[in-house]
Protein backbone atom coordinates (compact mmCIF):
# COMPACT_ATOMS: atom_id res chain seq x y z
CA UNK A 1 0.00 0.00 0.00
CA UNK A 2 1.25 3.54 -0.91
CA UNK A 3 2.07 5.92 1.54
CA UNK A 4 -0.19 8.67 2.08
CA UNK A 5 0.31 11.54 0.31
CA UNK A 6 1.20 14.67 2.67
CA UNK A 7 -1.79 16.74 2.91
CA UNK A 8 -1.55 20.67 1.03
CA UNK A 9 -1.75 23.11 4.66
CA UNK A 10 -3.81 25.51 3.44
CA UNK A 11 -4.48 28.34 5.59
CA UNK A 12 -7.29 31.52 5.29
CA UNK A 13 -8.09 34.77 6.43
CA UNK A 14 -10.80 37.43 5.23
CA UNK A 15 -9.08 41.23 5.78
CA UNK A 16 -11.28 44.10 4.58
CA UNK A 17 -14.00 41.51 3.36
CA UNK A 18 -17.46 40.37 4.26
CA UNK A 19 -16.62 36.74 4.52
CA UNK A 20 -18.92 36.13 1.37
CA UNK A 21 -15.85 34.76 -0.71
CA UNK A 22 -15.23 32.10 2.21
CA UNK A 23 -19.07 31.32 1.93
CA UNK A 24 -18.49 30.71 -1.62
CA UNK A 25 -15.94 28.45 -0.55
CA UNK A 26 -18.34 26.31 1.41
CA UNK A 27 -20.55 26.69 -1.41
CA UNK A 28 -17.95 23.80 -2.82
CA UNK A 29 -21.06 21.84 -1.10
CA UNK A 30 -20.12 17.79 -0.77
CA UNK A 31 -16.58 18.56 -2.75
CA UNK A 32 -15.11 19.88 0.42
CA UNK A 33 -14.76 16.18 1.73
CA UNK A 34 -12.88 15.63 -1.50
CA UNK A 35 -10.98 18.51 -0.86
CA UNK A 36 -10.51 17.77 2.63
CA UNK A 37 -8.52 14.77 1.70
CA UNK A 38 -6.29 16.95 -0.45
CA UNK A 39 -5.67 19.74 2.25
CA UNK A 40 -5.55 20.62 6.13
CA UNK A 41 -6.41 23.52 7.02
CA UNK A 42 -3.71 25.77 9.42
CA UNK A 43 -5.24 29.41 10.51
CA UNK A 44 -8.59 30.13 9.53
CA UNK A 45 -11.98 31.38 10.12
CA UNK A 46 -12.87 27.68 9.86
CA UNK A 47 -10.28 26.44 12.47
CA UNK A 48 -10.15 29.49 14.74
CA UNK A 49 -6.41 29.04 14.93
CA UNK A 50 -4.87 32.53 15.70
CA UNK A 51 -1.53 32.81 13.54
CA UNK A 52 -0.78 31.54 10.45
CA UNK A 53 2.02 28.56 10.59
CA UNK A 54 4.24 27.44 7.28
CA UNK A 55 2.00 26.65 4.82
CA UNK A 56 1.87 25.76 1.07
CA UNK A 57 -1.16 27.84 0.42
CA UNK A 58 -2.15 31.19 1.78
CA UNK A 59 -6.02 32.39 0.57
CA UNK A 60 -6.74 36.07 1.21
CA UNK A 61 -10.68 37.32 1.20
CA UNK A 62 -11.08 41.17 1.34
CA UNK A 63 -8.40 44.10 0.61
CA UNK A 64 -6.49 46.09 3.18
CA UNK A 65 -8.69 48.67 5.33
CA UNK A 66 -6.26 49.00 8.89
CA UNK A 67 -3.06 48.72 10.32
CA UNK A 68 -4.11 44.74 11.79
CA UNK A 69 -4.55 44.24 8.07
CA UNK A 70 -1.71 44.89 6.54
CA UNK A 71 0.35 42.81 9.63
CA UNK A 72 -1.62 39.46 9.00
CA UNK A 73 -1.05 40.03 4.77
CA UNK A 74 2.51 39.62 5.77
CA UNK A 75 2.26 36.97 7.94
CA UNK A 76 0.73 35.21 5.24
CA UNK A 77 2.88 36.26 2.97
CA UNK A 78 5.90 35.03 5.14
CA UNK A 79 4.31 31.93 6.14
CA UNK A 80 2.35 31.12 2.68
CA UNK A 81 4.45 29.42 -0.29
CA UNK A 82 1.84 30.48 -2.76
CA UNK A 83 -0.81 33.74 -1.69
CA UNK A 84 -4.18 34.09 -3.27
CA UNK A 85 -6.29 37.11 -3.74
CA UNK A 86 -9.62 35.63 -3.77
CA UNK A 87 -12.29 37.88 -4.53
CA UNK A 88 -12.65 41.67 -5.78
CA UNK A 89 -11.83 43.30 -2.46
CA UNK A 90 -8.63 41.39 -2.40
CA UNK A 91 -8.24 41.91 -5.85
CA UNK A 92 -9.21 45.89 -6.16
CA UNK A 93 -10.22 46.80 -2.82
CA UNK A 94 -13.87 46.79 -3.76
CA UNK A 95 -16.87 47.67 -1.77
CA UNK A 96 -14.65 48.80 1.24
CA UNK A 97 -12.44 51.00 -1.31
CA UNK A 98 -15.38 53.32 -2.60
CA UNK A 99 -14.70 55.44 0.75
CA UNK A 100 -11.42 56.20 -0.93
CA UNK A 101 -12.34 59.41 -2.60
CA UNK A 102 -13.22 60.73 0.58
CA UNK A 103 -11.31 62.26 3.87
CA UNK A 104 -11.06 59.44 6.55
CA UNK A 105 -11.64 61.95 9.13
CA UNK A 106 -14.74 62.96 7.35
CA UNK A 107 -15.39 59.70 6.94
CA UNK A 108 -15.28 58.96 10.85
CA UNK A 109 -16.95 62.09 12.45
CA UNK A 110 -20.04 61.52 9.97
CA UNK A 111 -20.36 58.09 10.76
CA UNK A 112 -19.99 58.70 15.16
CA UNK A 113 -20.56 62.37 15.73
CA UNK A 114 -22.43 64.00 13.10
CA UNK A 115 -24.52 61.78 11.12
CA UNK A 116 -28.17 61.27 11.38
CA UNK A 117 -29.59 60.06 14.30
CA UNK A 118 -26.22 59.95 16.12
CA UNK A 119 -25.99 61.20 19.68
CA UNK A 120 -23.72 61.49 22.38
CA UNK A 121 -21.40 60.10 19.94
CA UNK A 122 -17.56 59.55 19.79
CA UNK A 123 -14.64 58.51 17.62
CA UNK A 124 -14.03 55.54 19.15
CA UNK A 125 -10.62 55.29 20.06
CA UNK A 126 -9.98 52.14 22.47
CA UNK A 127 -6.13 51.04 22.08
CA UNK A 128 -7.09 47.68 20.93
CA UNK A 129 -8.81 48.85 17.89
CA UNK A 130 -6.88 48.65 14.41
CA UNK A 131 -6.25 52.34 13.31
CA UNK A 132 -8.07 52.38 9.59
CA UNK A 133 -5.40 53.20 6.70
CA UNK A 134 -6.66 56.44 5.22
CA UNK A 135 -7.09 54.57 1.87
CA UNK A 136 -8.52 51.34 1.23
CA UNK A 137 -5.79 48.85 -0.98
CA UNK A 138 -5.88 45.88 -2.71
CA UNK A 139 -3.70 43.15 -1.44
CA UNK A 140 -0.43 43.54 -4.31
CA UNK A 141 -0.16 46.98 -3.23
CA UNK A 142 1.62 45.88 -0.37
CA UNK A 143 3.12 42.46 -0.80
CA UNK A 144 3.59 39.88 -4.03
CA UNK A 145 0.63 37.80 -5.06
CA UNK A 146 0.71 34.70 -6.79
CA UNK A 147 -2.50 34.47 -8.06
CA UNK A 148 -5.87 36.31 -8.09
CA UNK A 149 -9.06 35.27 -8.34
CA UNK A 150 -12.08 37.89 -8.73
CA UNK A 151 -15.36 38.03 -8.29
CA UNK A 152 -18.21 39.25 -5.62
CA UNK A 153 -17.89 36.05 -4.38
CA UNK A 154 -16.16 34.16 -7.38
CA UNK A 155 -18.67 31.53 -7.74
CA UNK A 156 -17.72 27.92 -5.79
CA UNK A 157 -17.04 26.64 -9.50
CA UNK A 158 -14.40 29.03 -10.08
CA UNK A 159 -12.92 28.03 -6.60
CA UNK A 160 -13.01 24.92 -7.26
CA UNK A 161 -11.63 24.84 -10.55
CA UNK A 162 -8.80 26.94 -9.15
CA UNK A 163 -8.21 25.21 -6.10
CA UNK A 164 -8.31 21.39 -7.60
CA UNK A 165 -5.94 23.01 -10.87
CA UNK A 166 -3.50 24.69 -7.89
CA UNK A 167 -3.43 21.59 -5.82
CA UNK A 168 -2.53 18.95 -9.16
CA UNK A 169 0.49 21.18 -10.37
CA UNK A 170 -1.47 22.48 -13.26
CA UNK A 171 -1.82 26.43 -13.97
CA UNK A 172 -4.94 27.61 -12.94
CA UNK A 173 -7.16 28.87 -16.10
CA UNK A 174 -10.35 29.92 -15.85
CA UNK A 175 -12.53 30.14 -19.12
CA UNK A 176 -15.49 31.66 -19.79
CA UNK A 177 -18.17 32.13 -17.03
CA UNK A 178 -15.83 30.91 -14.20
CA UNK A 179 -14.11 34.60 -14.62
CA UNK A 180 -16.35 37.26 -12.93
CA UNK A 181 -15.50 40.48 -12.03
CA UNK A 182 -18.90 40.66 -10.14
CA UNK B 1 -1.75 52.12 -48.77
CA UNK B 2 -5.10 49.99 -49.73
CA UNK B 3 -4.49 47.72 -52.75
CA UNK B 4 -6.84 48.82 -55.41
CA UNK B 5 -10.21 46.92 -56.02
CA UNK B 6 -9.63 43.59 -58.04
CA UNK B 7 -11.07 43.67 -61.43
CA UNK B 8 -14.62 42.23 -61.12
CA UNK B 9 -14.23 38.47 -61.21
CA UNK B 10 -11.14 38.61 -59.86
CA UNK B 11 -9.75 37.09 -56.44
CA UNK B 12 -9.54 39.67 -53.77
CA UNK B 13 -6.22 40.92 -52.22
CA UNK B 14 -5.60 38.95 -48.97
CA UNK B 15 -3.64 39.30 -46.00
CA UNK B 16 -2.49 36.39 -43.41
CA UNK B 17 -3.95 37.01 -40.21
CA UNK B 18 -2.23 34.14 -37.44
CA UNK B 19 -2.06 32.11 -40.53
CA UNK B 20 -5.51 32.75 -41.55
CA UNK B 21 -5.53 34.00 -45.23
CA UNK B 22 -7.83 37.26 -44.59
CA UNK B 23 -9.94 38.69 -47.73
CA UNK B 24 -10.12 42.56 -47.94
CA UNK B 25 -11.66 45.70 -50.35
CA UNK B 26 -9.91 48.89 -50.96
CA UNK B 27 -10.15 50.75 -48.01
CA UNK B 28 -10.62 48.40 -45.18
CA UNK B 29 -8.45 48.29 -42.25
CA UNK B 30 -7.01 45.33 -40.95
CA UNK B 31 -9.85 45.22 -37.95
CA UNK B 32 -12.50 46.08 -40.33
CA UNK B 33 -11.66 43.26 -42.71
CA UNK B 34 -10.75 40.38 -40.02
CA UNK B 35 -14.63 41.12 -38.17
CA UNK B 36 -15.82 40.31 -41.73
CA UNK B 37 -14.23 37.62 -42.62
CA UNK B 38 -15.04 36.07 -39.14
CA UNK B 39 -11.85 36.44 -36.97
CA UNK B 40 -12.26 38.46 -33.82
CA UNK B 41 -9.76 40.94 -32.58
CA UNK B 42 -10.45 42.69 -29.36
CA UNK B 43 -11.38 46.61 -29.43
CA UNK B 44 -13.04 49.30 -27.40
CA UNK B 45 -13.22 52.41 -29.11
CA UNK B 46 -13.69 50.73 -32.28
CA UNK B 47 -17.36 51.25 -33.65
CA UNK B 48 -18.64 50.50 -37.31
CA UNK B 49 -21.01 53.36 -37.85
CA UNK B 50 -17.54 55.13 -36.96
CA UNK B 51 -14.55 56.67 -38.34
CA UNK B 52 -11.97 54.66 -36.92
CA UNK B 53 -10.22 56.26 -33.84
CA UNK B 54 -7.14 54.37 -32.53
CA UNK B 55 -7.03 55.74 -29.08
CA UNK B 56 -7.57 52.81 -26.79
CA UNK B 57 -5.11 50.82 -29.01
CA UNK B 58 -6.60 47.39 -27.49
CA UNK B 59 -7.14 46.27 -31.08
CA UNK B 60 -3.11 46.15 -31.01
CA UNK B 61 -1.63 43.66 -33.31
CA UNK B 62 1.72 43.62 -35.40
CA UNK B 63 1.85 44.14 -38.95
CA UNK B 64 5.16 42.32 -40.17
CA UNK B 65 6.32 42.97 -36.84
CA UNK B 66 5.41 46.51 -36.13
CA UNK B 67 2.91 46.81 -33.40
CA UNK B 68 -0.25 48.92 -35.05
CA UNK B 69 -3.66 49.65 -33.72
CA UNK B 70 -5.59 47.36 -36.15
CA UNK B 71 -8.69 49.65 -36.45
CA UNK B 72 -6.72 52.16 -38.27
CA UNK B 73 -3.97 50.18 -39.94
CA UNK B 74 -5.38 50.31 -43.97
CA UNK B 75 -4.75 46.58 -44.75
CA UNK B 76 -2.20 45.70 -47.25
CA UNK B 77 -1.72 42.48 -49.58
CA UNK B 78 0.36 39.82 -48.65
CA UNK B 79 0.76 41.07 -44.65
CA UNK B 80 1.87 38.66 -41.99
CA UNK B 81 -0.42 40.31 -38.55
CA UNK B 82 -0.01 38.62 -35.90
CA UNK B 83 -3.02 38.82 -33.11
CA UNK B 84 -2.47 35.92 -30.98
CA UNK B 85 1.00 35.61 -30.22
CA UNK B 86 1.83 35.57 -26.39
CA UNK B 87 3.76 39.13 -26.80
CA UNK B 88 0.86 40.76 -28.58
CA UNK B 89 -1.76 39.35 -26.05
CA UNK B 90 0.93 40.40 -23.21
CA UNK B 91 0.46 43.87 -24.48
CA UNK B 92 -3.46 43.76 -25.15
CA UNK B 93 -3.72 42.56 -21.37
CA UNK B 94 -1.30 44.99 -20.09
CA UNK B 95 -3.49 47.75 -21.68
CA UNK B 96 -6.63 46.37 -20.38
CA UNK B 97 -4.96 46.55 -17.25
CA UNK B 98 -4.32 50.68 -17.70
CA UNK B 99 -7.53 51.25 -18.15
CA UNK B 100 -8.64 49.32 -14.87
CA UNK B 101 -5.88 51.26 -12.83
CA UNK B 102 -7.11 54.85 -14.06
CA UNK B 103 -10.56 54.74 -13.60
CA UNK B 104 -12.99 53.49 -10.82
CA UNK B 105 -14.33 49.99 -12.07
CA UNK B 106 -16.47 48.10 -9.47
CA UNK B 107 -17.80 45.69 -11.73
CA UNK B 108 -20.60 44.41 -8.46
CA UNK B 109 -21.87 47.79 -7.93
CA UNK B 110 -22.26 48.67 -11.63
CA UNK B 111 -25.42 48.22 -13.66
CA UNK B 112 -23.74 47.61 -17.10
CA UNK B 113 -21.55 44.28 -15.09
CA UNK B 114 -21.95 41.44 -17.69
CA UNK B 115 -22.97 43.61 -20.62
CA UNK B 116 -19.72 45.85 -20.68
CA UNK B 117 -17.04 45.44 -23.51
CA UNK B 118 -14.42 46.61 -20.95
CA UNK B 119 -15.01 43.75 -18.53
CA UNK B 120 -16.14 41.45 -21.46
CA UNK B 121 -12.57 41.70 -23.38
CA UNK B 122 -11.20 41.62 -19.84
CA UNK B 123 -12.55 38.07 -19.74
CA UNK B 124 -11.41 37.44 -22.90
CA UNK B 125 -7.68 38.29 -22.02
CA UNK B 126 -7.65 36.03 -19.29
CA UNK B 127 -7.14 39.85 -17.05
CA UNK B 128 -7.88 38.74 -13.40
CA UNK B 129 -6.02 41.75 -11.88
CA UNK B 130 -5.34 45.51 -12.48
CA UNK B 131 -1.35 44.84 -12.01
CA UNK B 132 -0.68 48.74 -11.16
CA UNK B 133 -1.42 50.31 -8.13
CA UNK B 134 -5.07 51.87 -8.49
CA UNK B 135 -5.36 55.65 -8.81
CA UNK B 136 -9.25 56.12 -7.13
CA UNK B 137 -10.10 58.80 -8.64
CA UNK B 138 -12.38 61.14 -7.29
CA UNK B 139 -15.43 61.34 -10.28
CA UNK B 140 -18.50 62.56 -9.32
CA UNK B 141 -21.58 61.27 -11.18
CA UNK B 142 -23.63 63.54 -12.47
CA UNK B 143 -27.55 62.31 -11.41
CA UNK B 144 -28.93 65.93 -12.79
CA UNK B 145 -30.94 63.92 -15.86
CA UNK B 146 -34.44 63.39 -15.18
CA UNK B 147 -33.83 60.38 -17.41
CA UNK B 148 -29.90 59.72 -17.34
CA UNK B 149 -27.34 58.91 -15.26
CA UNK B 150 -23.65 60.12 -16.09
CA UNK B 151 -21.48 57.61 -13.70
CA UNK B 152 -17.81 59.21 -15.02
CA UNK B 153 -15.89 56.27 -12.84
CA UNK B 154 -16.15 54.11 -15.52
CA UNK B 155 -15.16 56.13 -18.83
CA UNK B 156 -12.21 55.15 -20.66
CA UNK B 157 -12.11 58.13 -23.12
CA UNK B 158 -13.16 56.35 -25.99
CA UNK B 159 -15.25 59.69 -27.43
CA UNK B 160 -18.06 57.70 -28.85
CA UNK B 161 -20.31 59.60 -26.94
CA UNK B 162 -18.67 62.83 -28.15
CA UNK B 163 -18.21 61.65 -31.59
CA UNK B 164 -22.48 59.70 -31.62
CA UNK B 165 -23.66 63.30 -29.93
CA UNK B 166 -21.71 65.60 -32.90
CA UNK B 167 -21.63 63.54 -35.79
CA UNK B 168 -25.13 62.10 -35.46
CA UNK B 169 -27.49 63.77 -32.81
CA UNK B 170 -26.14 67.40 -34.08
CA UNK B 171 -26.08 68.20 -30.49
CA UNK B 172 -22.80 68.22 -29.21
CA UNK B 173 -23.68 66.87 -25.69
CA UNK B 174 -20.05 65.48 -24.51
CA UNK B 175 -16.37 66.09 -25.00
CA UNK B 176 -13.24 65.70 -23.27
CA UNK B 177 -11.03 68.41 -21.20
CA UNK B 178 -7.62 68.48 -19.46
CA UNK B 179 -4.17 66.66 -20.64
CA UNK B 180 -2.40 63.75 -19.97
CA UNK B 181 -3.54 61.60 -16.71
CA UNK B 182 -6.07 64.22 -16.00
CA UNK B 183 -8.14 64.47 -19.22
CA UNK B 184 -11.55 63.76 -18.23
CA UNK B 185 -15.12 63.79 -20.18
CA UNK B 186 -17.13 66.43 -19.45
CA UNK B 187 -20.63 67.67 -20.44
CA UNK B 188 -20.93 70.66 -22.78
CA UNK B 189 -23.03 73.01 -20.94
CA UNK B 190 -22.35 76.25 -18.63
CA UNK B 191 -23.72 74.78 -15.90
CA UNK B 192 -21.17 71.25 -16.57
CA UNK B 193 -24.72 69.70 -15.89
CA UNK B 194 -26.59 67.18 -18.15
CA UNK B 195 -29.86 68.24 -17.09
CA UNK B 196 -28.98 71.38 -19.12
CA UNK B 197 -28.24 69.87 -22.54
CA UNK B 198 -30.44 68.98 -24.93
CA UNK B 199 -29.47 64.91 -24.72
CA UNK B 200 -32.90 62.62 -25.04
CA UNK B 201 -32.93 59.02 -24.55
CA UNK B 202 -33.53 58.33 -28.14
CA UNK B 203 -29.38 59.96 -28.90
CA UNK B 204 -27.40 57.74 -30.50
CA UNK B 205 -25.37 58.78 -28.20
CA UNK B 206 -27.30 57.20 -25.48
CA UNK B 207 -26.46 53.43 -27.14
CA UNK B 208 -22.56 53.74 -27.60
CA UNK B 209 -21.21 53.70 -24.47
CA UNK B 210 -18.93 50.37 -24.37
CA UNK B 211 -18.92 50.73 -20.94
CA UNK B 212 -21.27 51.95 -18.35
CA UNK B 213 -21.07 55.98 -17.63
CA UNK B 214 -24.44 56.48 -19.62
CA UNK B 215 -27.37 54.84 -18.50
CA UNK B 216 -31.11 54.59 -18.21
CA UNK B 217 -32.50 55.52 -15.21
CA UNK B 218 -34.54 52.87 -13.57
CA UNK B 219 -33.78 50.20 -16.64
CA UNK B 220 -30.49 48.98 -14.23
CA UNK B 221 -31.70 45.46 -13.47
CA UNK B 222 -34.51 45.11 -15.79
CA UNK B 223 -32.77 42.21 -17.57
CA UNK B 224 -31.43 40.02 -14.58
CA UNK B 225 -27.09 39.10 -14.07
CA UNK B 226 -26.55 35.87 -15.67
CA UNK B 227 -28.98 36.85 -19.05
CA UNK B 228 -27.10 39.69 -20.00
CA UNK B 229 -24.90 40.30 -23.55
CA UNK B 230 -21.29 38.47 -22.59
CA UNK B 231 -23.00 35.87 -20.14
CA UNK B 232 -23.72 33.19 -22.63
CA UNK B 233 -21.00 33.44 -24.75
CA UNK B 234 -17.88 35.40 -24.55
CA UNK B 235 -17.38 38.60 -26.49
CA UNK B 236 -14.93 36.96 -29.07
CA UNK B 237 -18.18 34.79 -29.97
CA UNK B 238 -20.91 38.07 -29.76
CA UNK B 239 -18.97 40.36 -31.73
CA UNK B 240 -19.11 38.38 -34.58
CA UNK B 241 -22.94 37.35 -33.77
CA UNK B 242 -24.66 39.94 -35.54
CA UNK B 243 -25.09 43.37 -37.49
CA UNK B 244 -24.85 45.48 -36.33
CA UNK B 245 -22.34 44.86 -33.79
CA UNK B 246 -23.87 44.90 -29.86
CA UNK B 247 -22.98 47.89 -28.44
CA UNK B 248 -25.42 49.52 -31.73
CA UNK B 249 -27.92 47.37 -29.87
CA UNK B 250 -30.81 48.91 -27.60
CA UNK B 251 -29.21 49.21 -23.87
CA UNK B 252 -30.14 46.11 -21.67
CA UNK B 253 -28.15 47.84 -18.77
Amino acid sequence: MAAEKKKLRVATASLAGCFGCHMSLLDIDERIVALLELVELDRSPLTDLKHVRPCDLGIIEGGLCNAENVHVLQAFRKNCKVLVALGACAVNGGLPAQRNHLDIRDCLQTVYLTGHGVRRGFIPNDPELPLPLDKVHPLHDVVRIDYFLPGCPPPADAIWQFLTDLIAGRTPQLGHGLIHYD
Amino acid sequence: MSEPTPAPGGTPPTFSLDGHDVPFEAGQTVLSAALAAGHYIPHLCYHPEFAPHGSCRVCTVKVDGHPAASCTAAARAGTEVDSRSEEVLEMRRRLVQFLFTEGNHFCPSCEQSGSCMLQAVGYALGVTNAHFSPLFPNRPVDASHPDVLLDFNRCILCELCIRASAEVDGKHVFDLSGRGIDKHLIVNAESGRLADTALAVEDKAMSVCPVGVILRKRRGFRVPIGERRYDAAPISVVALQKRPRPSTAPREG
